[in-house]
């Protein structure tokens, strides 16, 4: 077997959702598991590729050749230790402000409960500010986005953590 | 004419996505303009955003959330100070509303004024202006079908064959065509009570039926101070279902007369509606060479590609500088060469040509000299299936029409496009066939096109 043959044949391992292999062909025997899914989704491959009538070779994993079945769409994608937080997003294109107006306290710092339903912030748009509400409740872990700074959809404005 | 001085915009938001995107950055960015492209989530790994200066998410994947609302089009603009929108083609490039509510905000929409758009998009009021300006129309009946004696008087105005429609009609129902007295006199009974079983409403009116036509389209610019000139025509016959699949010009179908009578109609056209912009005027052609107007496009179109080659002229930069209020230079262009046009599209011909996104595992496109490619893909580049399916243009350039075709056959073999269906493997087939090698299509012609199996 060759290394393009053992690339497609772990394509498929993985795509197929199977967690163990085990392929005996001429005269090599090959195991593939895949046994613990990565936080991001991505599974441990794990291969061994054993010429029958030989001493079993330790073989180094391979880096996935593709990932499996995509994982559920989290709804952050941070660094390894915020996994745990989760982000609000900008529902809409605008700029964004902290404060309701410029005399006003900011709606939240870091440190802050918030329940669902708490305005964070709010968002102007040809001359109409709109309040954002959070869409679910935690302590807000860090302000993302600068007082005063345009911001696109999809944008994340606050990383907070839910539990 | 003195040269008024102008100030070009300093920056452009492209209010579209795909190869016109990335077509509209690419002038943009030799003329010195900066550029802002708007993405929904769907199109975050596309050219065009890569190639624009500054970019702005505008929503999820569904246009009615992202580039057809207006409101999202009209924030990216402001946070991004843009002093213009450039639409490109479908979206809100036809869209009066768009064009009015970028006005009021201050920002100059590279296209037409709300008046114009309203005016040509309703067919009734665009050939009443059309003909008042002298331009040929279908010649039909003024007026409603009053009985028919009235409908054999009529008939012989407009002369056989003629079609009788439903004057509250549509989806084909109340629609027939008549090729003599007693064959009206008869169509004209069956349809009266179709339509009235259909719309509740028996009232007829009558067209001239043309038969077979070519579809023959001219490009037109206009400015500010009221000058239009044409730019000669494009022939775009072969189309399926209504969409275009292969343009080309000159068209086989034309003559110098011709092209005078046919770019003076449309200079005509434009100066009537005080054309701002570059646009089209459609025609339908018929076998005897008479012309009939069809509409008018006040936008940048798919295929102004092919105009751009024979007359080495960049229509896109045009578009810009009369938008900024410079003047048009004022003569009109005649094809010095002959450019042939096919639309790539992620589409599987086998199966009646239905849509085949997905991703790309392997691009290749062919070069040399006379080949232009105009698109957005490339190698790993996933097609969402949410949008349109053209995903290439491929243009050949030559001296004749034959030498175009060739050069279109080589490069079609050297296209490589796979992990997706694609329609190359159709054009393949269209250009060795003898009638489109002949020149001799109308759009009927797709009509009777058998796709070989491969």
């Amino acid at each position: 077997m060759n290394l393009e043959e053992i690339q497609s044949l772990i394509k498929f391992v993985a795509k197929s959702g199977a967690t163990e292999v085990e392929l005996e062909t001429g005269d090599v025997k090959i195991t593939i598991k895949t046994p613990n899914k990565k936080k991001n989704g991505e599974p441990d491959t794990i291969i061994q590729q054993v010429p029958v009538g030989m001493p079993p070779i330790p073989v180094a994993p391979a880096a996935p050749a593709a990932p499996a079945a995509p994982a559920a769409p989290l709804d952050s994608v941070p660094a390894a230790d915020d996994s745990k937080y989760v982000t609000v997003k900008s529902p809409m294109i605008g700029t964004f402000y902290r404060k309701a107006n410029p005399e006003a306290d900011v709606f939240v710092n870091v440190g802050d409960d918030i329940a669902e339903g708490k305005v964070v912030c709010v968002i102007e748009a040809m001359k109409l500010f709109n309040e954002i509400e959070a869409e679910f409740s935690g302590k807000i872990v860090k302000v993302l986005v600068d007082d005063a700074t345009p911001v696109e959809y999809d944008q994340p404005l606050f990383l907070v953590d839910p539990s | 004419m003195a040269k008024k001085k102008v100030t070009i915009f300093k920056k452009i938001l492209i209010a579209n996505r795909g190869e016109i995107a990335l077509r509209i950055i690419r002038t943009c960015k030799e003329m010195g303009i900066k550029t802002v492209a708007i993405y929904s989530t769907a199109d975050a790994e596309s050219l065009h955003v890569r190639f624009a200066d500054e970019a702005v998410c505008i929503g999820p994947a569904p246009s009615n959330d992202s580039y057809l609302d207006i409101a999202r089009v009209i924030s990216a603009a402001e946070i991004t100070n843009s002093d213009a929108i450039h639409p490109g083609y479908g979206f809100l490039s036809e869209s009066a509303k768009f064009s009015k509510i970028c006005e009021e905000h201050g920002i100059k929409f590279i296209g037409a004024s709300p008046e114009m758009i309203d005016g040509m998009g309703d067919k009734a009021s665009a050939k009443a202006t059309m003909l008042a300006a002298g331009v040929p129309c279908v010649p039909g009946s003024e007026g409603l079908i009053e009985n028919a004696g009235h409908a054999i008087k009529m008939a012989a105005e407009v002369k056989y064959p003629v079609m009788i429609k439903a004057t509250a009609g549509g989806g084909g129902k109340g629609m027939r065509i008549c090729w003599d007295d007693e064959n009206l006199k008869v169509n004209l009974k069956s349809a009266m009570q179709e339509a009235k079983a259909a719309f509740g409403n028996d009232g007829m009116y009558m067209e001239k039926f043309i038969q077979e036509p070519r579809h023959i389209e001219i490009q037109i610019a206009g400015d500010k101070y009221g000058n239009a000139c044409h730019m000669s025509e494009r022939d775009c016959s072969i189309q399926r279902r209504h969409q275009k699949l292969v343009e080309e010009t000159p068209s086989p179908f034309m003559t110098p007369k011709l092209r005078k009578r046919m770019g003076d109609a449309a200079v005509k056209a434009a100066k009537a509606v005080k054309y701002e912009g570059v646009g089209t005027v459609e025609f339908l052609v018929d076998k005897n060479r008479d012309f009939y107007f069809m509409e008018m496009n006040t936008r940048i179109q798919v295929e102004h590609t092919i105009t751009e080659e024979v007359i080495n002229f960049d229509l896109v930069k045009e578009q810009i500088k009369l938008a900024a209020g410079v003047e048009i230079t004022g003569q009109g262009y005649e094809p010095k060469l002959h450019a042939i046009q096919c639309r790539i599209n992620a589409e599987d011909p086998q199966h009646d040509f239905r849509p085949s996104p997905g991703k790309i595992t392997n691009y290749h496109a062919p070069g040399g000299h006379g080949i232009r490619i105009d698109t957005h893909v490339y190698a790993g580049y996933t097609i969402p299936p949410n949008y349109d399916s053209m995903i290439s243009k491929l243009i050949t350039v030559a001296q004749t029409r034959e030498e175009a075709i060739t050069k279109m056959e080589r490069a079609l073999d050297e296209y490589i496009i796979e992990g997706i269906k694609t329609t190359i493997p159709f054009h393949q087939q269209l250009m060795k066939d003898s009638k489109f090698r002949a020149g001799d299509f109308t759009t009927k012609f797709m009509d009777d096109f058998e796709i070989k199996k491969y």
